[in-house]
């Protein structure tokens, strides 16, 4: 079984370069010139906050909130830890950037047949045994590539190892029950434009908890439909029924 | 411009102008992509599109089901006289919901993979299956109609054998899909405002549904009468109002139970937007029309029922709206507000509506039992209300 592969995100080690969407986007094929922000043609895009810069991509979360609500399915969590997007699926209804709680897909607004965009973890370079093309690219090591389970442990170092300089919290260990980027930093999360507010369960499990009552709604709605039919019918069947049977009354002869 | 009106009549005039723009805004739409024409954004993906012909499309629909199963399934066949129309709203409502999707998809012509591309845990899939299901079903339930009109007694005896079956389904699929509706916005628990966000929310779609297609009964009807110039089933759509006020009843106790077991009681008194846009949805939607209701004299009162049912219509509308636009406002930091080919693409679609119901109601018996009622009183509430009702559709025009 395939190791779950994650991305260690150490803000502290982050020196603003941003060679991770200059490689980002040479793998990706998409037009070379420097964004600030995620875009249809950007997947990662450095914010600054004071000197402190942070990497804004898909997450990749263990139970992706966009492959749950996608009707057709176009989204998949594939076992290496890559979110995939298939386009040829995509009907456009947009409700994964409705649902995305990192708000991260982008759409293709000006297009006529639009695609939704988003960092997809170079699954093509992972299938390879190679990393992702920014943790390659990262000259500084504050993105690293591996699998989540050590990267976990390394990240757990690192904080306790310093606590005066770390915030005592991997962000993303958690987070909606997961996900397959991990941040740490030495200044509070929120204070960097994170949700820190994020539930720690699967956002996928609360529209479940409604969705899994549709069959008692429909065996139980079904059978009640049908016997208050069945009751009422009886009743007017019941009436005609002794209407006919009044045959001895002088004023028969109808129905 | 005067003379135009008085030659066409006001009505065409402005349904002609609506449609020409609509189309404007259309080939914007499908030529220059939804960038374009809409002001929607990566912060912003979901517009009037989706709050307005999508969530209130279906929900005024509503009445469809409600009176189905009333006629059909409670057996109060005195119902019998309305259930047409309605049938017909609701049949054209989901129509033009399919049409308004076609817009708002990115690639509508890819709708189809909803059939054989399914992702079970997706609310939007189930919704899609209900309605494409449902809009089948309603098909069928209003078939009889065209089938009487061509004579074609053998067919509509095999729709009639399926129909008790039929309208069973239907009421189900409603159930379904009126209420995952609402389930959609269950996966936004930190974007949407605390107001409005709640795990009951498919119960609140459900019930604020069946009031307002209860409202549109009614609101229909008064508008048929004066399109078709005949009168009201007045006790009909008294006892419909009753049906309404029930319902708004349950639902605003619903409601309240709510916000005070999530302890959001507080935020009613906030001094912010969403506040305002929360208490002007309860006052319009709910309190107002309740209190109206459930007084017998303005129920009989043909002005009083039609001024209650348009509240209930517009309420259900701004409560849709606000839903889908004003509580996903603050977190995305981004103000919508809808642009002028989405606003008019959203009118050409409703004004096809309309004409489509005025000409299927013309040519087809769908107004088929004459009322019994006294002809006096009739003449008197047409004349009295068909000022009002002008005054009234202008401004619920302006609310939604």
């Amino acid at each position: 079984m395939l190791k779950k592969k994650a991305m260690l995100i150490d803000l502290t080690l982050c020196v603003g370069c941003n060679a991770c969407q200059v490689a980002c986007k040479e793998t990706n094929h998409m037009p070379e010139k420097e964004e600030k922000a995620l875009s249809p043609t950007t997947y990662t895009a450095l914010d600054e906050y004071d000197g402190v810069f942070v990497r804004r991509m898909c997450q990749h979360c263990d139970d992706p909130t966009c492959a749950s609500v996608c009707p057709v399915g176009a989204f998949t969590k594939m076992p290496e830890g890559p979110v995939v997007y298939d386009v040829e699926k995509c009907i456009g209804c947009r409700y994964c950037m409705q649902a995305c709680p990192f708000q991260v897909p982008r759409y293709e607004w000006s297009s006529t047949y639009p695609r939704i965009q988003k960092c997809i973890m170079c699954h093509e370079r992972l299938s390879k045994g190679l990393p992702t093309a920014c943790s390659e690219a990262c000259p500084t090591g504050a993105t690293k590539f591996g699998d989540r389970d050590e990267l976990l442990t390394e990240a757990y170092a690192r904080i306790t190892g310093e606590p005066g300089k770390y915030v005592q919290k991997i962000y993303g260990e958690k987070e909606v029950g997961g996900t397959s980027i991990l941040y740490i930093s030495s200044v509070p999360f929120e204070n960097l434009g994170f949700r820190t507010t994020l539930q720690t369960t699967p956002l996928p499990q609360l529209t479940w908890n409604a969705l899994s009552k549709i069959p008692g709604v429909v065996s139980v709605g079904g059978a009640m439909l049908f016997g208050i039919w069945w009751i009422t019918n009886r009743r007017e069947d019941v009436k005609e029924y002794e209407q006919k049977h009044n045959t001895n009354h002088p004023t028969n002869g109808k129905s | 411009m005067k003379k135009l009106f008085t030659t066409f009549g006001f009505w065409k005039v402005t349904a002609v102008a609506i449609i020409l723009a609509g189309l404007y805004s259309t080939y914007i739409r499908f030529f220059h992509g939804l960038g374009a024409a809409t002001n929607l954004n990566d912060q912003f993906p979901w517009g009037i599109w989706i709050g307005f012909d999508v969530l209130c499309g279906v929900g005024l629909a509503a009445g469809g089901f409600t009176l189905a199963a009333i006629v059909y399934i409670f057996n109060l066949k005195r119902f019998e006289p309305i259930i047409r129309p309605t049938i017909l709203t609701a049949f054209l409502g989901y129509v033009l919901v399919v049409v308004g999707l076609m817009f708002d998809l990115g690639r509508p012509l890819q709708i189809w993979h909803a059939i054989i591309m399914w992702n079970p845990r997706s609310v939007m899939f189930e919704v899609a299956w209900c309605v494409m299901l449902y809009t089948t079903v309603l098909a069928l339930e209003f078939s009889p109609v065209i089938l009487e009109k061509f004579k074609m007694t053998k067919t509509i005896k095999m729709v009639k054998r399926i129909s008790i079956p039929l309208i069973i389904v239907g009421v189900l699929l409603s159930t379904l899909h009126q209420s995952s509706l609402g389930s959609l916005y269950l996966i936004v628990p930190e974007k949407m405002y605390p107001l409005w966000y709640s795990a009951y929310m498919p119960v609140f779609f459900y019930t604020s549904a069946i009031a307002a297609g209860c409202g549109m009964i009614i609101f229909e009807s008064f508008i048929s009468s004066r399109a078709f110039k005949r009168g009201l089933e007045m006790d009909l759509l008294n006892e419909i109002a009753r049906v309404c006020v029930m319902m708004l009843g349950v639902y605003a106790v619903m409601k309240f139970v709510d916000l005070t077991d999530r302890k959001m009681l507080s935020l009613l008194t906030v001094p912010r937007f969403e506040t305002y846009m929360y208490w002007l949805e309860v006052i319009i939607g709910v309190v107002v029309p309740f209190a109206m209701f459930t007084q017998r004299k303005i129920r009989r009162n043909p002005n009083g029922l039609f001024i209650g049912a348009a509240l209930v219509v517009v309420g259900f509308i701004m409560n849709r709206m606000n839903i889908a636009i004003t509580g996903m406002e603050g977190w995305s930091g981004t103000t919508y507000v809808p642009s002028w080919m989405e606003f008019t693409i959203t009118m050409m679609i409703v004004t096809i509506g309309f004409t489509a119901f005025y000409f299927i109601a013309k040519y087809f018996p769908v107004f088929t039992h004459e009322e019994h009622h006294d002809d006096k009183e009739d003449a008197h509430a047409a004349n009295a209300w068909k000022r009002d009702i002008e005054s009234v559709s202008r401004t619920s025009h302006i609310g939604s």
